[in-house]
């Protein structure tokens, strides 16, 4: 398939005389498939709003490389900009036109059919409040408009900025049907969201970046494979007999994660190497269970910005991509995606 | 063409600057009913009513006149007499009955030929500040909307877009500005028929005429392109109209203050709105009575200076491509954030 998206070293650095150089992207890649529903993971200021920013020509690179459907941006994005549906960060609209109004003068600049308005209205759920003036709108409604502003052109590829930010449940939901069904029917959707289960559950493949570089990229299942931890939970009849355990299994070469009450237990090829020496040593496992580490908790590993008791975390303190973590990081992604 | 179109449909959608058209409009037509109100057709009634007021005032004259001399001799013959009258009470006496011209009296009237030309002034005033607001707001508001983010998002096309956009603001303010020229020479003309006079008209005072709307239309075009460039600069309405705002107070009035009270010569050669006027009127001379030019005749004429519309032209061209130069670069180079 042929990539439909693809960043290679972008670079973008914000210079201010107050606050002096904040490199925003430092070199960031990224390719997306055809016909994917592709998730766009970072933390806040992490960068990528600022690559979507600059693959729809709104920000100007420092350096790097991007292409849409195989034409080069932003040379050619006059050209491609037809079959490009893109909301960037919060829904912004003129408070007092209506959402016809809205999507009506979009459609008339872009040279799109008037018709098309009311269809996508009715698809995002509008069409009852389409003649409201924005203004009166919440903010889920409003995110409702934006993806069907993004809609309004049928494009080929779909950039979705937080789609799910201000929805309720069931317009998450919603959400998550409609951007099945638009990959279904051929559309590549690039999907960013803080919503991490969320994204688990539509997305094909992932990008992860943090400070401005892909820290992850791939096929969800693959990304935790390879990033994740998944290992076995025990629990032993008596607790007091946990050290010991712990002690045993280390000596046999496992890693070993004591809790209060059981034992995280990593590395380890077949759940009955465990039980087995245990067992020579008289220690009766009560509970073996593995445990599959979620997106969510990649995310968190990648991008280092769990949340630590007693720390307030800044935005910009996540993994320092290029240190030794992170070059391993690197090193695996960079694998991962070629490969 | 779509975008074109669709721009001037934004326009037209614009609440606020429908409401700011329609204000100017308002404004303009409460000045022609003014006008229509205070100015009377002379006629032989008028003619005769202003002569029994000439004729009424010089008696009244003749009498204060009279009082007065009378005071004077009392005061003078009990030698309590102070400098409030003159030393031969003789001097005193009633201007002559001539001096008390009936034509003073008559009531206000509106010749067309004669002030048809000044009320353009008060008429392209009125536009060029609808449409420097205008102006302000239809870009100021895009930007701080996102709405430029959105559609930026569909034409990528930066330049094209600005120009367009300014495009349609051009023409609708153009057709704004010829139907209001339209309604206002209606309106005159009237007012001169049927309060004043519409006599002596000629070929060339029509052309003329057509020539001063025409300077008005270009000014109120460029007022409009200064707003939208000034906005455009800013990325927000309040900076055009907080940039006029400051220009006038700081760069007009206090430079006013500031240039008296260092002694310039013609400080009015520095006030934009002398411009207006020089190149509404095609000339405006400036006096400076400070020096004195004494003329063959031994009279002193004061020094004097011309600014004349194509001084004004340079001037309003220059700002233009200032503005527009600044807001076209920034829109080529500054990311939209």
């Amino acid at each position: 398939m042929a990539p439909v998206l693809e960043i290679e070293g972008l670079r973008k650095t914000y210079r201010s005389r107050r606050r002096g150089e904040r490199r925003a992207l430092d070199g960031f890649d990224m390719v997306v498939e055809e016909g994917q529903v592709h998730g766009f993971l970072g933390p806040n200021g992490s960068g990528k709003t600022t690559t979507l920013r600059t693959l729809l020509g709104l920000i100007r690179p420092d350096g790097g490389r991007m292409a849409i459907l195989g034409q080069e941006v932003p040379a050619a994005l006059p050209t491609v900009a037809r079959q490009v549906g893109a909301i960037v960060e919060s829904p912004q609209f003129f408070p007092h036109f209506s959402a016809e109004d809205t999507l009506s003068l979009l459609a008339g600049a872009g040279g799109v059919p008037q018709r098309r308005v009311m269809e996508v209205l009715e698809l995002v759920g509008l069409r009852e409040r389409a003649r409201e003036r924005v203004k009166t709108y919440s903010l889920g409604m409003k995110q409702r408009l934006a993806v069907a502003s993004a809609l309004l052109k049928d494009p080929k590829l779909l950039i979705l900025d937080e789609p799910a930010n201000g929805l309720d449940p069931g317009g998450i939901r919603e959400m998550r049907t409609l951007v099945r069904t638009l990959a279904s029917g051929g559309m590549t959707v690039v999907f960013s969201s803080h919503i991490l289960a969320e994204v688990q559950q539509i997305c094909d493949s992932v990008t992860i970046i943090s400070l401005g570089r892909r820290v992850a990229a791939g096929p969800v299942a693959e990304v935790l494979a390879q990033h994740s931890n998944s290992g076995l939970r025990v629990r032993l009849e008596a607790v007091t007999d946990l050290p010991t355990a712990a002690d045993l299994l280390t000596r046999a070469g496992v890693q070993v994660t004591p809790a209060d009450d059981h034992l995280m237990v990593f590395g380890v090829d077949k759940p009955a190497t465990v039980t087995r020496a245990l067992a020579e040593a008289d220690l009766y496992v009560s509970e073996l269970a593995p445990v599959t580490a979620d997106l969510e908790s990649v995310f968190l590993e990648l991008t280092a910005t769990a949340p630590v008791p007693g720390r307030h975390r800044q935005v910009d303190q996540s993994v320092v991509v290029g240190g030794q973590a992170g070059a391993a990081v690197s090193d695996q992604t960079a694998r991962g995606w070629g490969e | 063409m779509s975008l074109y179109r669709t721009e001037l449909r934004r326009l037209r959608k614009r609440r606020f600057i429908r409401y700011l058209a329609l204000g100017g409009l308002l404004v303009l037509a409460a000045v022609t009913v003014g006008m229509f109100l205070t100015n009377q057709k002379i006629g032989p009634k008028q003619i005769a009513a202003a002569e029994r007021r000439a004729e009424q005032e010089w008696r009244q004259h003749v009498a204060f006149t009279e009082q007065y001399r009378a005071q004077c001799e009392t005061a003078r013959a009990a030698g309590t007499a102070g400098d409030e009258f003159p030393e031969d009470c003789a001097e005193i006496e009633p201007a002559s009955r001539e001096s008390f011209d009936p034509e003073g009296f008559l009531p206000s009237t509106f010749d067309f030929r004669n002030e048809f030309g000044v009320t353009l002034t008060t008429l392209t005033a009125v536009l060029a500040l609808v449409a420097f607001i205008a102006g302000a707001s239809f870009v100021g508001a895009e930007w701080s909307s996102g709405g430029m983010m959105n559609l930026l998002l569909w034409r990528p096309q930066r330049i094209r877009v600005l120009f367009t956009k300014l495009a349609a603001l051009l023409s609708a303010l153009a057709g704004l500005a010829v139907v209001a020229s339209a309604l206002w020479t209606v309106a005159f003309w009237a007012i001169g028929t049927y309060r004043g006079t519409t006599e002596n008209m000629t070929s060339g005072a029509w052309q003329s005429f057509g020539l001063t709307e025409l300077r008005g239309l270009v000014l109120v075009l460029v007022a409009g392109t200064l707003g939208f460039g000034l906005a455009s600069l800013g990325r927000h309405t309040a900076l055009a109209l907080g940039g006029a705002l400051g220009a006038m107070v700081v760069g007009q009035f206090g430079l006013a203050l500031v240039l008296s009270l260092a002694g310039t010569r013609f400080v009015d050669a520095w006030l934009l709105p002398t411009y207006v006027r020089a190149w509404m009127e095609k000339k405006v001379t400036l006096l400076n009575w400070q020096v004195c030019q004494v003329s063959y005749g031994g009279e002193c004429q004061p020094e004097t200076f011309d600014i004349t519309w194509q001084r004004s032209a340079i001037l309003f061209a220059v700002a233009v491509v200032l503005v527009l130069g600044g807001a076209t670069w920034a829109m080529r180079q500054r990311d939209i954030t």
